[in-house]
């Protein structure tokens, strides 16, 4: 045998290189800036730079005398036409959601929002003409902090009364999923161990590569949009919802979109606002934003305090956790703003049998830019915190951090599983992996070297982090959606067009913006239908070509969107089946369906899908009552929810003279089920860890006192790049989903997830030696040397013994460092 | 990211510049590689009526084996700075700390006068001009007149180059055979300088006959560490961590998200001497 013959098969788990990435890579393709259509205006935003005011006029005849100025408009001017944006999972019946205007008329509520819009020949008259708009502000006082916000002392919102947006809870003895876990708590405090901390997530920016566009024509019977969006179809029954433009006369189109990680999940002001101008003038027209506007006006992601409180008895058993969420939406509930951190609810008690559990979650409105899905949404949150704390209880049980997760974790033969949380796992296998990471990182000799290195007093510690993740991915079976009041389902649909000259047309609901959707889903049809890879074309992101979709979120395409495709070739090939018995003059009951051919059993006498396909074009010769088409649609409900899972080991090495940090090796071995495409999911990895690092160390939306972004740029907001990071062992175990056909997982927001307490893990267990149990993220050089200096000033005065200290009336139980840089950033 | 609109003016000779900038008065922006002046262009920070790039002006470029020092032309790109054999062997110092300039796409067009006259405290130029006891030409109406490194920078942004006057050359006496290294802290590696050091240094039998030090983001300006240099004449390689005690004394950093100025100082310390150390070595 040859090592060729090891080559799989079948086209699914081939390392096929990805059919759009040429036009994406060079950039010969529809972009949406890079549409021009005949006639078309442009637009520029003026925007706020107060994070509170009122706005008391707005000047706009020298920036009408300006050339080429077509109209300026203010909110005043939009006020009956540009729609609102909404949001769609108000988690509570009493949620307070401020009305989010696309250009408020009166009251600006953070930083960046659109005040006013200049309409010009070409962009750079625009952005003249924009300059010499004069708008009269008043200033507001502003709330920025979460924790002074909580107060309501100073409002967001005046007339909200309250900058409480909603209260969520989930108790696991009130829906009898588990026990009290006041009860555990107050027992550990007694015989046991309790241990408590408060994590903090910072505010990021979802750095995707292209600055969001939107051009829209109004001409003609339908209007259509093409915008840079993750949620076409999402985005089309916003404006018909909100702006009175029937559904069937809008067409919206994402073309080709240069990322989003959940940045590109919104209905977003930039969108209406272009929208409206068309529509006032009968004209086409463009938006196209700065990087600078990028920053300040797509919404945000994570920004949450974190408090738990987890039980154990003495061996390091759980046996509770409660979870109390502070989170910062911004100055408006983004469309699932307030749902993102609900999803840690059934995410915080990750993969560990705990007994008792209890998550609050109280949302909150500042003058701040909004805050919604950013890259696991929710569930990176959830898993930090709880990867963090699970080292805590190791620490203090005085094991190793591997032990403890192998004390506590649902082993394999323990599925399906049933959560405290009330989720069902269905499969995985957490041994497996875990043993898998532990080799391929030579976890011992790293110990032994760790170990080495304190002995020796080596300036450089060295660290090993564990992350042990779960999450939950295909969002959603729609059953749950509705349970949680969010305002759509979770299904997705697909269409198989068999055409004539035998290619094939795929159409997905399922738009993508980046993952390689066109070459996963070629591959599956492929092997579906036999049909070579090549000849397969998938359509998408339009929704007159694709009406019928729900999106790019959640790791749900291939999970959803796949089984749909699934379904849909399963139909293709039983609608084909009479017309092939009839043509082989056989039986259908004899017919066999193999490699694209149906053949009648035990005879050679066969055909061939796509002669099925010109023969049903032709249509000369179907059997009687059978419509002359082997076309196929299918939505598909997903009926659960898949679990992912993977064991992500890092060595850290920290210099204690500087604070500086550095990698030296990072192992991953995930089970994201069966793998369509293994090089797409090797890339999806690798970006997934690289920004779950730069949560870790690099990345932090800060505001100043006066509530301007200070890293509004890419001077001060620290994106890496390849040039920061190492090269990732990045491995698998396959325990396939019990829920769908093709056994998938889901991947897109994987390494996301775990790498980040993977690499904080590590930073602390390089210094907790020294006394150090937290360090706060990004763990900036300076933080990490500060909070060596503080605990070595710490350490000489007191002993670090007291591990089970309880929560104090003001204070993070971390971070000597923290307010020194940050000030009201917090 | 459209820069309000301004004339551009591609003068091909020193001459030319100097009467187009000096037509232009107080309204002109000179462009060297543009890879300051044209972000501040695209963020309308700045709206000069007029841009004079100085790309076409051929003398500008390059490096001149000037006898007892090396004559770099003021428009020479990073990236042939580093690139070039008698900076590497007579200037060593100043290629350790280009290479380490932002990425490779900007060390291509950013320029090596651009990036002096500019002054940025954090940018990685100024510390090892300064330890190289480097001499500046600056031409103007009045003609052409020489300014020593210890004299160029004057503040933030600010330098000897006055209105209507171009940096022409930067002067640097042959270093030859002295070691170097250029210690720089950032966090992500396209980063400003969070604090930096340049240090020079001629070995003797082991221990250090002369040494230059030259400090990145501590002040204002690039600042030159002298108390630094004259404690460690004499020192060997085990011997650096006293004489490097001071290296902060008297700078004035600044605080920001990377770091406050306390902490910038005790790094100035620790770099210095890590940088002086990897000197000895070559």
């Amino acid at each position: 045998m040859t090592a060729v013959d090891d080559r799989p098969t079948t086209e699914v788990g081939r390392d096929r290189r990805r059919k759009e990435d040429q036009r994406l890579i060079t950039g010969r393709t529809r972009w949406t800036d890079n549409i021009q259509l005949p006639g078309m205006l442009h637009l520029a935003m003026v925007r706020s730079p107060f994070a509170h005011a009122k706005i008391l006029s707005i000047g706009t005849d020298e920036a009408k005398a300006s050339t080429g100025v077509v109209a300026v408009y203010t909110g005043a001017d939009l006020a009956d036409s540009q729609g609102v944006n909404i949001n769609a999972w108000p988690i509570t019946p009493d949620q307070v959601t401020p009305t989010h205007l696309p250009v408020p008329a009166d009251r600006v509520a953070h930083s960046g929002e659109i005040v006013a819009v200049v309409v010009a020949r070409t962009a750079a008259q625009a952005r003249d003409a924009a300059e010499l708009v004069d708008v009269d502000y008043e200033e507001l006082p502003a709330v920025l902090d979460m924790k002074e916000a909580l107060k309501d002392e100073v409002l967001a919102h005046p007339d909200s009364g309250t900058n409480k947006s909603a209260f969520w809870k989930l108790d696991s003895k009130e829906q009898g999923s588990g026990g009290d876990v006041d009860e555990a708590i107050a027992k550990a405090r007694q015989d046991g161990i309790v241990i408590e901390r408060e994590y903090r997530q910072q505010r990021l920016v979802p750095a995707f590569m292209e600055p969001r566009s939107t051009v829209v024509d109004p001409t003609g019977e339908q209007i259509s949009i093409w915008s840079a969006t993750q949620v076409p179809h999402i985005l089309r029954f916003a404006i018909a919802a909100t702006m009175g433009i029937p559904e069937s006369k809008v067409r919206v189109i994402a073309p080709d979109v240069g990322g989003g990680f959940g940045g590109k999940l919104q209905t977003t002001p930039e969108e209406f606002a272009t929208i409206a101008v068309a529509r006032k003038l009968g004209k086409p027209c463009k938006y196209t934003e700065t990087r600078s506007e990028t920053m300040v006006s797509a919404h945000h992601g994570r920004d949450q305090w974190q408090k738990l409180t987890l039980s154990a008895e003495k061996d390091g058993t759980v046996t509770g956790l409660k979870v109390e969420l502070l989170a910062d939406l911004g100055a408006y509930v983004a469309i699932v703003g307030g749902g993102v951190p609900v999803l840690g609810a059934w995410m915080f008690n990750s993969i560990y049998k705990f007994p008792a559990y209890q998550f609050n979650c109280q949302t909150i409105l500042t003058n701040k830019t909004w805050v919604d899905a950013y890259r696991g949404a929710g569930r990176p949150e959830a898993t930090y915190a709880i990867e963090r704390i699970m080292d805590e209880l190791a620490a203090e049980v005085g094991v190793d951090p591997i032990a403890i997760r192998e004390k506590n974790w649902i082993t394999h033969d323990e599925f399906p599983f049933t959560t405290v949380a009330g989720m069902t796992y269905d499969s995985g296998n957490y041994e497996a992996a875990t043993e898998k990471a532990l080799e391929l990182f030579g976890y011992e000799e790293l110990r032994a070297e760790q170990k080495q290195r304190r002995e020796s007093g080596d300036p450089v510690q060295l660290g090993l982090g564990v992350s042990t993740f779960t999450e939950m991915c295909g969002l959603a079976p729609s059953r749950v959606l509705g349970s949680l009041s969010y305002g759509a389902g979770g299904w997705e649909s697909a269409s198989i067009r068999m055409l004539a000259t035998g290619t094939v047309e795929v159409v997905s609901g399922a738009t993508p913006h980046g993952q390689g959707h066109e070459t996963a889903w070629s591959q599956i049809v492929a092997d579906r239908l036999g049909i070579p890879f090549e000849n397969i074309e998938v359509l998408h992101g339009d929704t007159q070509t694709a009406p019928k979709g729900l999106d790019t979120y959640g790791s749900r395409s291939l999970v959803v969107g796949g089984e749909a495709i699934v379904r849909a070739a399963d139909k293709v090939i039983e609608k084909a089946k009479p017309i092939a018995a009839h043509l082989l003059e056989a039986s259908v009951d004899d017919l066999e369906f193999s490699a694209g051919q149906f053949t009648v059993k035990g005879t050679d006498k066969g055909i061939g899908l796509t002669d099925i396909a010109l023969a049903t074009f032709a249509a000369h010769n179907l059997p009687d009552g059978v419509e002359p088409s082997i076309d196929a649609d299918a939505t598909y409900d997903p009926v659960n929810f898949s679990f992912p899972h993977g064991t992500h080991l890092c060595a850290m090495e920290v210099d204690t003279e500087t604070g500086a940090t550095s990698m030296r090796k990072y192992v991953c071995v995930d089970d994201i089920g069966t793998i369509i495409n293994p090089l797409i999911v090797e890339g999806q990895v690798h970006g997934g860890l690289v920004q779950g690092i730069a949560q870790a160390l690099w990345e932090g939306a800060e505001y100043d006192e006066q509530g301007t972004l200070v890293s509004g740029s890419f001077v001060d907001y620290t994106l890496p790049t390849a040039a920061d990071t190492i090269n990732f062992v990045s491995e698998h175990t396959v325990s396939p989903s019990t829920t769908n056909t093709l056994g998938t997982k889901g991947v897109g927001e994987a390494g996301t997830i775990a790498s980040t307490p993977a690499v904080v893990n590590a930073i602390v267990d390089a210094v907790r030696h020294l006394g150090i149990d937290d360090i706060q993220m990004p763990c900036t050089p300076e933080r990490v040397w500060k909070a060596i200096q503080s605990a070595g000033s710490h350490q000489a005065a007191a002993p670090v013994a007291d591990a089970q200290p309880h929560f104090g009336d003001d204070a993070p139980n971390q971070d000597p460092a923290a307010g020194s840089t940050d000030g009201a950033a917090q | 990211m459209i820069p309000a609109s301004f004339d551009y003016l591609a003068p091909t000779s020193v001459e030319e510049a100097l009467s187009v900038l000096a037509e232009a008065g107080d309204d002109a922006k000179v462009l060297a590689g543009g890879q300051s002046l044209l972000p501040i262009l695209r963020m309308r920070l700045n709206a000069p009526e007029k841009v004079v790039d100085l790309g076409r002006i051929e003398a500008l470029r390059g490096v001149r084996d000037g006898g007892d020092h090396l004559a770099i032309g003021a428009m020479t790109p990073y990236s042939d700075v580093v690139a070039n054999d008698l900076v590497r062997e007579h200037a060593g110092l100043l290629a350790r700390a280009v290479e380490t300039v932002a990425d490779p796409q900007i060390r291509h067009r950013g320029t090596l006068g651009g990036a002096l006259v500019h002054a940025d405290p954090a940018g990685d130029v100024g510390a090892p001009v300064l330890a190289l006891d480097a001499t500046m030409v600056v031409v103007g109406p009045g003609g052409e007149r020489t300014v020593p490194a210890t004299e160029f920078f004057h503040d933030l942004f600010e330098t000897a180059v006055g209105d209507g006057e171009l940096l022409t050359e930067i002067r640097i006496p042959k270093h030859t055979g002295w070691g170097s290294a250029y210690e720089k802290f950032v966090r992500v590696s396209h980063q400003w300088s969070i604090v930096a050091v340049a240090a020079t240094v001629r070995v003797e039998g082991g221990s250090i006959a002369e040494a230059r030090v030259g400090l990145t983001n501590m002040g204002n300006t690039p600042l030159r560490a002298t108390a630094v240099e004259q404690a460690l004449v004499g020192s060997s390689a085990s011997g650096l961590a006293d004489a490097c005690a001071a290296a902060a004394e008297g700078t004035n950093p600044p605080s920001d998200l990377n770091g406050d100025a306390d902490y910038r100082r005790h790094l100035a310390t620790v770099l210095t001497r890590r940088a002086v150390q990897k000197a000895m070595e070559g």
